[in-house]
């Protein structure tokens, strides 16, 4: 599903963010990435949906080498790749729906599955009677709700986090978490870098740490191993 | 692209030049002005061009005629000025008819010479057009070559001068018209960089989403047409009713003493039709190259 071999990045300004990433990712599995700030989290995560391009190696996903796809190729990737992002990256001027149904409108869906699946995936995060709202309207949980439900919309097999209850208070973090383990019962593979101990330590997962741009610990059933 | 997403775009295209009101409408004042100054300076530079080519074309050779050569040679010589280079017609002019000529040219006081028509003192002679009217002095120095030529007349001096006239004046007006449009292109494609940038974030997240770049541009494109070409109304109707009025006071006063401008209808249609053409590609090129730099993410 995922596969990393030998995964090396180097910024342009010479930060070794990557220096030799193997690891492989079932079809359906639920892995956290820990590690502390500036260890490469981020740019594992940011690899992962071809934000950034890997200076060597070799990155799997849904059978695509992400480091050889051309940048022609990039969009089609990406959408068999649900991202989620701390700051939730929604557009202020467009509805719960229209922010939502975007992600179908750039696959060019007819209006009428346009309809159905984001009526579908805002009854998932339980958000139905609010699609009529902007973004501002919303607390962060919500907004947050919204962006899951835009990158499962159409149904990737992956769905991609990066610190996605950063932002929130520990209450919501857990609301935001029952989504990610039904999102995750269905079939799909979550990556979800994070800082939330507790979460870590409680919905015990795969873990993965990276740290210096390694991997020093890969876990079945881990725990969050920092003290924060 | 299914007409399904045409539709989007358009819609997309007037949403966000309604939501970003203020900066479409400094985009369209920005289009507005230069294109006033470029159409202004575009009908002035035109109507240049026109008088002095008025002028040029009155500009004509005589070659008056030895009193020696017998009139039954006539033609042949004709023939043969009409084979040298550059020249486009020839005509033959009598005596008579050139003393004609000359009163009527002379109105009242041309009465006076009218008691001359016994013993016309003139000569008979060739007019000479060259095929075009810069080539005069070179021409008439051939004609003055031959044989049965007494003399050439083509106002030397004044002629040459004339062109240089008409000449600097159409260059600087080419210059003119062409600073205006680079400015014009500057100016625009700063004002619609600027509510680009504010967009910057809507661009980075539809390229997350899995947006290709040919999606994200297509209403930019129809947006910045639709700014450019609505930059150019007032400066079309501006210039239609002011030139019109300008045509007629012109025509009215001065017309029939020396200068004639340029009729208002094929001229008002073509330099509308330039105006939203001019609008439309800079607004799309001001757009385009702006949204380019926010593509590569």
């Amino acid at each position: 599903m995922i596969e990393m071999v030998d995964v090396w990045k180097t910024y342009p300004n010479g930060v070794m963010a990557l220096n030799g990433i193997d690891v492989y990712i079932e079809k359906g599995e639920f892995v956290y990435v820990v590690g502390p700030s500036g260890a490469g989290k981020s740019t594992f995560i940011k690899c992962m949906y071809r934000e950034e391009k890997p200076t060597q190696g070799s990155i799997i996903i849904n059978g695509t080498n992400l480091a050889k796809v051309k940048e022609r190729q990039i969009p089609k990737v990406r959408r068999k790749i649900g991202v989620i992002f701390q700051d939730f990256k929604l557009l202020p001027r467009l509805t719960v729906y229209e922010n939502v149904a975007f992600a179908l409108e750039v696959i060019e869906e007819s209006p009428k599955v346009i309809r159905e699946r984001v009526m579908e995936v805002l009854d998932l995060v339980k958000l139905k009677n609010k699609a009529r709202m902007f973004p501002d309207e919303l607390s962060g949980g919500e907004q947050q709700r919204v962006s899951i439900a835009r990158s499962i919309v159409n149904h990737p097999p992956v769905v991609i986090a990066d610190e996605p209850t950063g932002n929130l208070d520990p209450e919501t973090a857990w609301e935001i978490m029952e989504i990610f383990k039904e999102i995750n019962a269905r079939g799909t593979t979550v990556v979800m870098a994070t800082h939330n101990k507790e979460i870590v330590n409680t919905i015990t997962k795969r873990v993965i740490a990276i740290e210096g741009g390694r991997i020093v610990r890969d876990e079945a059933k881990g725990d969050y191993g920092y003290e924060d | 692209m299914k007409i399904r997403t045409l539709k989007r775009h358009f819609v997309e295209a007037f949403k966000s030049m309604g939501r970003n009101g203020w900066m479409s409408f400094a985009s369209i004042s920005a289009v507005t002005v230069t294109l006033l100054l470029v159409s202004v300076f575009l009908a002035i530079l035109l109507n240049i061009n026109f008088i002095a080519s008025q002028i040029e074309d009155d500009v004509q050779i005589r070659a008056y005629i030895e009193r020696t050569e017998k009139p039954e040679r006539y033609d042949a010589y004709k023939q043969e000025l009409e084979k040298l280079g550059k020249v486009k017609t020839v005509e033959y002019q009598s005596k008579e008819e050139g003393l004609d000529e000359l009163i009527e040219s002379l109105g009242d006081e041309g009465e006076a010479f009218s008691s001359l028509k016994n013993e016309n003192p003139l000569r008979d002679a060739f007019i000479i057009y060259t095929e075009k009217p810069q080539d005069t002095a070179a021409v008439a120095k051939e004609v003055e070559k031959f044989k049965f030529v007494n003399k050439v007349e083509y106002g030397q001096g004044t002629v040459e001068k004339l062109f240089k006239v008409t000449d600097v004046a159409r260059n600087v007006g080419i210059v003119l018209v062409l600073g205006l449009v680079f400015t014009a292109m500057f100016l625009i494609s700063n004002t619609i960089k600027l509510t680009i940038v504010t967009r910057r974030r809507e661009i980075e997240i539809m390229k997350l989403v899995g947006a290709t770049n040919g999606f994200i541009r297509w209403p930019f494109f129809i947006e910045g047409f639709a700014l450019g070409v609505a930059g150019a109304i007032l400066p079309i109707v501006v210039i239609s009713v002011g030139y019109q009025a300008i045509f007629d006071i012109v025509n009215q006063k001065l017309g029939t003493v020396f200068i004639e401008l340029l009729p208002v209808t094929p001229l008002i249609p073509q330099l509308a039709l330039l105006m939203i053409l001019i609008g439309g590609v800079i607004g799309v090129w001001g757009s385009l190259t702006s949204v380019r730099k926010f593509l590569k993410i």
